[in-house]
């Protein structure tokens, strides 16, 4: 008796999955019968359409065969016969990731000097937020390996290539491929889901450069080190929700020594279809965290380059829409992509003035901002291969709080950054598609950016990607 | 303020809004039992529907005047992948772009790759076209030989049997249905393809320009000869160049048609058509690209109906 119950609670323990605790009884023990007659039963049914199909596949084989050598005969270019076996290589690299590279140059013709580069009113991010070089430069190449790694995760790994010869790791996370009822998980770094461009990677953009609000608020792209667990509802209309839990490493947060999450950004996605033609999402997402001497170069009121630094609490919100349209749903010829997004952030903390006493002598007191800024942009392919658009980006800086500047310690002059200025700037762009998988582009900006300054850009792009198909993202 | 706090509060000023977000989205919950399906192209869904009538939901992710290659992952497919019980598709990396991206984002594991609810229909034939030599600047090339298997209507039995057996093994309820349609399904399917055969036997031969090389298999079927392409390179859209260079050879070697599908834009075809005087014929290429083909035997009677019209 014993014995027969330890086997009924292995055999229930081997159907119902580690971890489950059971007590089985006899009339559970005749259920558990009752389903392995069924299963068997089940695969004699399929063991029988098996053979069945068998028999057909035997009498369709030849005539398949002949169809498949008058195909060869008669088609034009027609090389390789006909085969089912798909056969790949045996080998060491068989389980090679997918490989994918990008290719990126620039031609940039600046009337500022891009050394200079400012955008007035908000503290600058320590992100590669200017124009770039002047003249011909390599852009970042991107380098990115993909695989699934077991049935349960799947890894990616992309490494951005600077033009001065540095590696960064752009993305690396590993992701749950199994998982079901909508959720899924990703661990490592990965791009924020903070509105709507900072997920896509550089070379996907419409325009050259980041749009003004992603530079200010995002460091140009935030991809942070964290957790993150999204869920799709079991809607007809997608709905997404999902929360990303990180360490703050970068802006607006910094690099903490400190356990536990230093960031934490929760989103929610809404998106579907009006007719065949056009499909739409909307986002909103909310990203918390604090940064810890923050710090920056700005000039004060003596000439004196000195360097500030803000601690406190960071709130942003993003608020996110795109709207694509071809005619039929069929993109190849024309079609149109509406996209804009609306940021808000909330900065509360303290200013410490001139940390390294270099001028006036190192001061601290409360900071505190509310700053908005979007951007709105279309881009129309008018025939195959060939796109245009125009982007609108307007900043709103506010005025900030300064603690020192009330208090008479120190005056504005000496916090020039914080210049309350409204930021605007107007892009042109054309591009050309020899193919899925290159692109040339021309853009032309008017940038003013820097208070009291237009800088008119031209820039000339090229984009190439080799390797693995990218993945044609909404 | 402690991260910890600020986190707390975080998520309950954003709880309320999530729940009710929640709650707004339970009453759309489908409350049919019905196998839900997602077909990346409508000769699927075609076939679906042929073989599970009402027992299965079907929608295809895909219409006949897209291109199956080109379209997004959009935020409606990834609702529709979350909630299905099978995806069938081509496969042979026609949704190389967006299908991959669709099962990741779909948080769905009924539908992954390896599971029974993912049918690739095109592992299940012989594919043509199978590349030699895999570079890109020969274009976008399929690695495992051409994709669009479904005009081969040989190649739709082969597929039609396994599919109701993955109907029946997800469905198991409706088992005894499913084979019993497919059968039926069958018998009239192989009549329909002797018909065809014997229609379509003064089409043998037959010299035609197509659009892009989604005709392979019809052309197999039924011995028809393709000697050229609109477009220079599988993939890459009509150049005039490449057509002034087609437009000289048809001088010398005129074809007898100019093919395009549904979903291709004619004017590189009516160009062509103006300056060779050979006749351009739009074929429905699936399920939907024209008034005829409204389920998969219009399908194949318009496109044999359209090819007989060509003038000798």
């Amino acid at each position: 008796m014993i014995k027969r119950i330890l086997m009924a609670v292995a055999v229930a323990a081997a159907l119902a999955g580690p971890g489950t605790a059971v007590a089985v009884t006899d009339a559970e023990m005749r259920e558990l019968r009752e389903q392995v007659e069924q299963l068997k039963r089940e695969y004699e049914r399929r063991i029988d359409a098996l053979e069945r199909r068998l028999k057909q596949a035997e009498g369709t084989a030849g005539k398949a065969e002949a169809a498949a050598s008058r195909a060869q005969a008669t088609a034009v270019g027609a090389e390789a016969a006909a085969s089912s076996a798909g056969a790949r290589p045996a080998g060491e690299n068989a389980f090679n990731p997918a490989v994918s590279l990008i290719l990126n140059g620039v031609l940039a013709n600046l009337s500022q000097d891009p050394a200079r580069h400012q955008i007035t009113g908000f503290a600058p991010t320590g992100g590669e937020v200017g124009p770039g070089n002047r003249g011909l430069s390599l852009a970042e190449t991107e380098l990115a390996f993909s695989a699934n790694i077991d049935p349960n995760f799947r890894g990616t790994l992309i490494a951005a290539l600077g033009p001065d010869d540095t590696v960064a790791v752009e993305e690396g996370y590993i992701q749950g491929i199994g998982l079901s009822h909508g959720l899924g998980i990703k661990a490592g770094r990965f791009l924020a889901n903070a509105g709507y461009v900072n997920e896509i990677h550089p070379h996907a953009w419409d325009f050259v450069d980041a749009p003004l609000a992603n530079k200010v608020f995002l460091g140009k792209q935030l991809a942070d080190d964290g957790v993150q667990l999204k869920w799709v509802a079991p809607t007809e209309t997608f709905v997404e929700l999902g929360a990303e839990i990180g360490r703050g490493r970068a802006f607006p947060g910094t690099n903490r020594d400190k356990n536990g999450a230093g960031a934490a950004n929760l989103f929610a996605r809404l998106g579907g279809d009006i007719g065949a033609s056009t499909a739409w999402r909307l986002g909103l997402s909310h990203l918390r965290t604090r940064a810890q001497n923050r710090s920056y170069d700005d000039l004060d009121s003596t000439g004196t380059q000195v360097n500030n630094s803000f601690s406190g609490a960071s709130r942003l919100w993003v608020l996110d829409g795109v709207l694509k349209w071809a005619p039929n749903g069929n993109p190849g010829y024309n079609n149109f992509k509406l996209q804009g997004e609306y940021f808000r952030r909330r900065e509360d903390g303290t200013l410490t003035y001139d940390t390294a006493a270099a001028s006036l002598g190192t001061q601290s007191d409360i900071y505190s901002s509310s700053q908005s800024g979007w951007y709105a942009q279309g881009v129309y392919q008018f025939m195959p291969r060939w796109r245009a658009g125009y982007r609108y980006d307007r900043l709103n800086s506010g005025t900030a709080k300064l603690g020192l500047v009330d208090s008479g310690a120190l005056t504005a002059a000496d916090f020039p950054v914080y210049a309350a200025h409204q930021t605007t700037r107007n892009t042109l762009m054309l591009d050309f598609n020899p193919s899925e998988f290159s692109r040339l582009r021309l853009q032309l900006a008017s940038d003013k950016s820097r208070l009291g300054a237009t800088d008119k850009q031209v820039f000339l792009q090229y984009i190439m990607s080799l390797g693995a198909h990218g993945a044609h993202k909404f | 303020m402690d991260m910890g706090n600020a986190m707390k509060r975080l998520i309950s000023s954003m709880w309320p809004a999530a729940m009710s977000l929640l709650l707004m989205a339970l009453p759309a919950l489908p409350a049919t039992a019905a196998l839900k399906v997602l077909a990346c192209e409508p000769e699927w869904a075609a076939l679906v529907r042929e073989l599970a009538a009402d027992n299965a939901s079907v929608s295809s992710a895909t219409t006949a005047l897209q291109d199956a290659h080109h379209i997004e992952a959009r935020p409606s497919l990834i609702a529709r992948a979350r909630n299905a019980d099978l995806v069938v598709c081509t496969g042979s990396e026609l949704e190389v772009g967006w299908l991959p991206p669709l099962l990741r984002q779909s948080g769905n594991a009924r539908i992954q790759p390896g599971k029974p609810g993912y049918l690739e229909a095109s592992q299940l034939v012989a594919r043509l076209e199978i590349p030699k030599v895999l570079d890109r600047s020969l274009g976008d090339i399929h690695p495992a030989g051409n994709p669009h298997i479904h005009l081969d209507p040989r190649n739709i039995a082969k597929i039609a049997q396994v599919l109701s057996e993955r109907l029946a093994y997800l469905d198991p309820a409706n088992a005894d249905t499913y084979r019993a349609r497919t059968t039926a399904f069958l018998a009239r399917w192989d009549a329909a393809i002797r018909r065809w055969e014997t229609e379509a036997a003064p089409l043998k031969g037959l010299t035609m320009v197509v659009y892009h090389k989604n005709m392979s298999y019809l052309n197999a079927w039924l011995g028809l000869r393709e000697v050229g392409s609109l477009e220079p390179k599988p993939g890459m859209p009509p150049t005039t160049a490449h057509l002034a260079e087609l437009v000289a050879r048809m001088q010398t070697a005129p074809a007898k048609a100019i093919v395009y599908a549904a979903y291709n834009n004619p004017q590189a075809a009516e160009f062509m058509s103006e300056r060779t005087k050979i006749p351009a014929v739009m074929l429905p290429f699936t399920v939907g690209g024209s008034d005829r083909a409204k389920d998969l035997f219009g399908l194949f009677d318009d496109t044999l109906a359209r090819l007989l019209a060509v003038p000798k």
